[in-house]
């Protein structure tokens, strides 16, 4: 009723090749965006768009990231927390060699190096697999996490050991420190985000993407069929880095102003992972919702209990956060173990043939 | 430089020996506590297949449910054994209300599962016993406390703390109490038997949630033992489970599936980490055992990626 | 305000920012003065934080109690959990600074270096008493981040001094071999720069070991490292489970106590009692009171904990870090007052409080009227100054508690003050455009 493509007849190829051949998901999209870059912006508060809408489109965009590696090419990675740190280090190295240059640039940039490293770090991806796999990304987390530590030409000698963000500006406003409003980052941000979630979106249903999915659904019949393992696997960890990478120069330069290395540590990928595994394997709409659950409902909890007026000690609070979090994800893996962008899918079904269902 | 690499750490060796075993015998104890930690994954790896990420937090669940009671006046051994029922009364609950509804569901979803139940155990020992550390009640236990020191040489000293040696006494009476439970007893028969195939496991009359239940049981127990070592090393607390990654390198060398492997695995981590940060860890600016196992584990996978003791994968088309 | 016309300019935004504007400025509580506390009570640290939450929330919540306030003007106090993350920590401040928040207390090094440049832009003044950035002691650069009553380089001086002491004299440490244990993160990295300059200077050997924050439960490489190399001195800047764990360690090894030094945040009851017998003869660095025999701490007993109105245990009373949260929380009401002088207003505003903990002048007879007389040792904060006093004593470890060992030790402010000034100026640089201080000097 409310979902039908009924009547939409495609006239060309073109048409029927549309990134959303449906009215609805197009109207739906341009709604999103709308409410993005109008509705947000006039109505959100600093502590929405610093708290809440910032990190989760970080977020959102690491989700991508990992989920390009581990959604679409099948290779389970711990490593992200690891490799947003790589993109932030370098971006951050980046400003302080090339003061003058755009900082959106810049951090454009970073995600290359975190692309090299992760490809590095990809080789073994072609005799490991699986879980085994997924415990030789760690070797990459802790290792890069002691290189952030101890290498301090990477946080230029700071004796705090950690880094700050400078003042930076482009096209005349300031983007970067604490000087930069909370709606300019934002902008940059969910420009960013989209931009590259566009770009994904595309690239994930072309050649390349097609690739990634023969190599996830069985890689030995993907190399008869003239795939290379190699080369796309490590393509996919190199573009999943440069998503990482981006995302984490994003985390610290728009959001966190100031990174330790622990800002980067273990808990981070898990994090990350959490937003893949339940806003569902292999989607780009499922990473935004994932990371919209695991970023906002903490704080909601947290901050929720104050606001209607009950008062309950704030590591209480945090104690039922832990737990609720857990059980939410069991929760859901039980209930819907793809995900959300599953349930949107049924969600869609059902809207098509209401209000009758058979 | 290559004189620093090559030989020197040789050199160091040889001239205090006492150091060299002081050295090894703290890699030994490393090794036997992540072994303990891997025994607890591959006990529930081998029988359903879980890549139980939780327990390292288990490992804390057990030794804070133990001090915590003790705490509160029950007397240790009383303690004791109301933990152990705590841990029965945890892999009952996490059979039923996590591995019943998720069978047959891809690895990554149960590992996610576990994770999930991570942080719902970091939430729920929190809330209920406190965020603060605790001191294990090693005495009250029963266990010794002090350290004996043996004269070596001239200025030689090898330090031995009694209450290592009971972790390795321990551990060792426990890999010998569950080998015997795993070849001799009828569960332990049905254990293997689902771990084999689980389809035919249960065409031939094994109740799968049964063993399941059993299987989390046995590694809660390992839990528990676990965190009594450390704790008694250090403090109970919740850092302590960022402790329990060590053992993820130990089962890639060991192999998921494999008991020895674990044992094995942990002390070739154990004493590979030790001897690593003391020798060479120096040269370049000390701290790589953080990431020295993980390494170490890389560089074998590369060569077998089944792991030492695991078995072999094969893949059909 | 200038740049966000800028892009909103031409665009339908540009109506949108004068809501959001608006929205932002929530409206601030008329009769109440809000002070946030950004507080640990979960995660790794929790063990160390606890205590700290617990003595800054009793004292406050104490003076509402007993006087109604401050001036008449009750706090409103609100706890938020970071739990030592940097994440939760901009979160905790963004969701609070709204509410017009008068101060923060970050007590994480990472955090505070993040609210740093912050601070000035939302003119709200950082307090971080005794940690974060050592550089942020010079006022002319870092107007709005006070560290009273001392930097960590400060404290890094006086235990070299203390050590020189004991060896009979500075000279006498050429040669010696002085160990340094330190979490291994911005927090125990702050004073390596001073301690190897000190070592330049002297002619001791640094040695250093670094405990990984994942390693914190699992020194012993760190500790069979200082068997080999038999320093004659340990010193260590350790946090959370990182202290016990150390403390047992280094009874393990036989290392000889009373050589081993410990930073005022290595100074917990709980850290040393972990060590058993064997800790007998640990020292610690400390610039708060020993003990609960204070007017004011009884104040608290009777007034919250006995009242109910804390979730504090009421045997930690006393403990090092309750009294540390305690006197965190003094220069917060003293700030506060200060400031209600200096401005003749009862409820204050972040700019007010940065004017009265400029101000502050902790003095022996301000400190006796707070039921405090040797709590701490007096301070006075000066526009250059912002580590107000500076003096540490060392505590030792009994079997059973702390007690003072010395008595209060100047820090080598010849040495620290020209480096502090450097480490400021080459933040500045590095931050560059730094904002100039424009704040007037209120003393």
């Amino acid at each position: 009723m409310f979902y039908r493509e009924a009547g939409q007849f495609k006239t060309s190829y073109k048409a029927d090749q549309a990134l959303m051949p449906i009215l609805q998901d197009r109207v739906g999209l341009l709604v999103i965006l709308a409410v993005a870059f109008v509705v947000i912006p006039v109505f959100a508060n600093d502590f929405f768009l610093t708290s809440i809408m910032i990190p989760f489109l970080v977020f959102s965009l690491a989700a991508i990231g990992l989920n390009v590696l581990t959604g679409f090419c099948g290779q389970l990675s711990l490593g992200t927390g690891a490799f947003m740190g790589v993109g932030a280090y370098a971006a951050y190295k980046l400003t302080s060699i090339f003061p003058d240059a755009n900082v959106i640039l810049m951090v454009l940039l970073s995600g290359v190096f975190s692309a090299a490293i992760g490809a590095v770090f990809g080789l073994p991806s072609l005799r490991i697999k699986g879980l085994y796999l997924a415990v030789t990304t760690l070797a990459a987390q802790f290792f890069l996490e002691w290189c952030f530590i101890r290498i301090p030409w990477l946080y230029n000698y700071n004796a705090s050991g950690a880094i700050e963000i400078p003042h930076r500006e482009a096209f005349g406003v300031v983007v970067s420190g604490a000087e930069a409003t909370p709606i300019v980052r934002y902008f940059i941000v969910l420009g960013i985000t989209a931009l590259i979630a566009y770009l994904m979106a595309n690239v994930l249903r072309g050649r390349i993407g097609r690739s990634w999915m023969m190599i996830r659904d069985m890689d030995i019949a993907a190399e008869l069929m003239g795939i290379r393992p190699l080369q796309t696997k490590l393509m996919a960890f190199a573009v999943s880095s440069y998503i990482c990478g981006v995302a984490g120069a994003m985390m610290v330069f728009f959001w966190l102003n100031a990174a330790e290395p622990s800002s980067y540590s273990i808990s981070l990928s898990f994090q990350i992972l959490f937003m893949v595994i339940l806003g569902g394997l292999g989607s780009l709409s499922g990473a935004f919702m994932g990371a919209a659950f695991i970023w906002i409902l903490p704080v909601f909890l947290k901050f929720i209990p104050g606001t209607i007026g009950i008062n309950v000690a704030a590591e209480t609070v945090e104690h039922i956060t832990f737990m609720v979090v857990g059980a939410l994800i069991i929760f859901f893996l039980i209930v819907e173990p793809h995900g959300f962008a599953r349930l949107w899918q049924i969600a869609k079904q059902k809207l098509r043939v209401w209000p009758f269902p058979y | 430089m290559l004189y620093d690499i090559f030989i020197d750490p040789f050199v160091q060796m040889y001239d205090m020996p006492d150091f060299f075993l002081q050295v090894l015998w703290e890699g030994f104890v490393a090794g036997i506590l992540y072994a303990l930690i891997a025994l607890g994954f591959v006990l529930i790896f081998k029988a359903s297949g879980v890549f139980n990420f939780a327990q390292g937090i288990m490992v804390v669940f057990a030794g804070l449910t133990l001090v915590g009671l003790n705490e509160n006046g029950v007397p240790a051994y009383l303690a004791l054994a109301l933990t152990i029922a705590a841990m029965g009364i945890l892999a009952y609950g996490v059979e039923r209300v996590v591995m019943r509804p998720l069978v047959n569901q891809p690895d990554i979803i149960l590992l996610m599962a576990t994770i999930g139940l991570t942080y719902f155990l970091i939430g729920f020992g929190e809330f209920v016993f406190g965020g603060e550390p605790k001191q294990m009640i090693t005495e009250e236990l029963g266990l010794p406390t002090g350290s004996t020191a043996f004269e070596f040489g001239e200025r030689g000293l090898v330090i031995l703390q009694h209450i290592d040696i009971a972790a390795a006494v321990i551990a060792v009476l426990m890999v010998a109490a569950l080998g015997i439970f795993f070849n001799k007893t009828r569960i332990g028969r049905a254990l293997r038997a689902v771990a084999d195939d689980h389809q035919a496991a249960l065409s031939v009359g094994i109740s799968l949630n049964q063993i399941w239940a059993i299987v989390w049981f046995a590694a809660g127990l390992v839990a528990l033992a676990t965190g009594i070592m450390w704790g008694a090393r250090s403090d109970v607390s919740f850092a302590l489970e960022i402790v329990a990654f060590k053992a993820l390198p130990v089962l890639i060398l060991g192999g998921f599936t494999s008991i020895p492997g674990a044992i094995v695995g942990g002390l070739i981590i154990g004493f590979g980490e030790k001897i690593g940060e003391l020798y060479w860890g120096g040269l370049v600016g000390g701290g790589i055992e953080s990431w020295l196992a993980y390494i170490i584990a890389l560089i074998f996978l590369l060569f077998r990626p089944q792991g030492l003791f695991g078995e072999r994968i094969i893949e059909r088309v | 305000m200038k740049s966000i016309k800028q892009i909103a300019l031409g665009t339908a935004v540009a109506l949108g920012v004068g809501f959001s504007g608006l929205a932002t400025t929530v409206a601030q509580a008329e009769d109440a003065n809000y002070v946030p506390l950004l507080t640990y009570r979960t995660g790794p640290f929790a063990a160390s934080g606890i205590h700290i939450a617990n003595g800054m929330h009793d004292y406050l919540k104490m003076l509402n109690e007993r006087d109604g306030g401050i001036g008449g003007v009750k706090l409103e106090l609100e706890e938020c959990e970071t739990g030592y993350n940097a994440q939760k920590g901009v979160e905790c401040y963004e969701a609070t600074k709204g509410k017009g928040a008068l101060v923060y207390n970050p007590y994480s090094t990472g955090i505070t270096l993040q609210l740093i440049p912050k601070a000035g832009v939302d003119k709200i003044p950082v307090l971080s008493m005794g940690y974060g950035l050592s550089a942020a002691a010079d006022g002319s650069v870092f107007p709005w981040v006070f560290n009273v009553p001392d930097t960590y380089w400060d404290g890094a001086s006086v235990v070299i001094k203390y050590i020189g002491e004991q060896e009979g004299g500075l000279d006498n440490l050429k040669g010696k071999k002085i160990g340094y244990i330190f979490l291994d993160a911005g927090y125990g990295r702050e004073p390596i720069p001073l301690l190897e300059q000190l070592a330049e200077k002297y002619g001791f050997e640094l040695l250093q070991y670094p405990v990984g924050v994942k390693e914190m439960q699992n020194q012993s490489s760190q500790w069979l490292n200082v068997r080999r190399d038999r320093p004659d001195y340990m010193v260590m800047w350790g946090w959370g489970a990182m202290n016990p764990t150390a403390i047992k360690e280094a009874v393990k090894i036989r290392f000889p106590m009373d050589k081993f030094i410990g930073v005022w945040w290595s100074a917990g009851d709980d850290d040393a009692a972990a060590g058993g017998e064997g800790a007998k003869g640990y020292k610690a660095m400390n610039f708060s009171g020993v003990g609960s025999d204070f007017p004011a701490l009884d104040d608290i007993k009777k007034h919250v904990v006995d009242a109910g109105l804390s979730s504090t245990d009421a045997s930690s009373i006393g403990g090092t870090l309750y009294n540390r949260g305690v006197l965190n929380s003094v220069i917060i009401a003293e700030g506060i007052r200060t400031a209600q002088e200096l401005t003749g207003k009862k409820v204050i505003t972040g700019e007010d409080m940065r004017m009265g903990l400029e101000a502050l002048n902790l003095d022996e007879a301000r400190l006796k009227e707070l039921g405090l007389a040797g709590f701490a040792h007096p301070m006075k904060v000066t526009c250059e100054d912002h580590a107000g006093s500076h003096p540490v004593f060392i505590q030792e470890w009994d079997g059973k508690q702390w007690r003072q060992a010395s008595g209060w030790i100047e820090p080598m402010t010849d040495i620290v003050r020209p480096l502090l000034e450097a480490a400021a100026a080459e933040y500045a640089e590095k931050n560059a455009p730094w904002p100039v201080r424009t704040e007037p000097c209120p003393n």
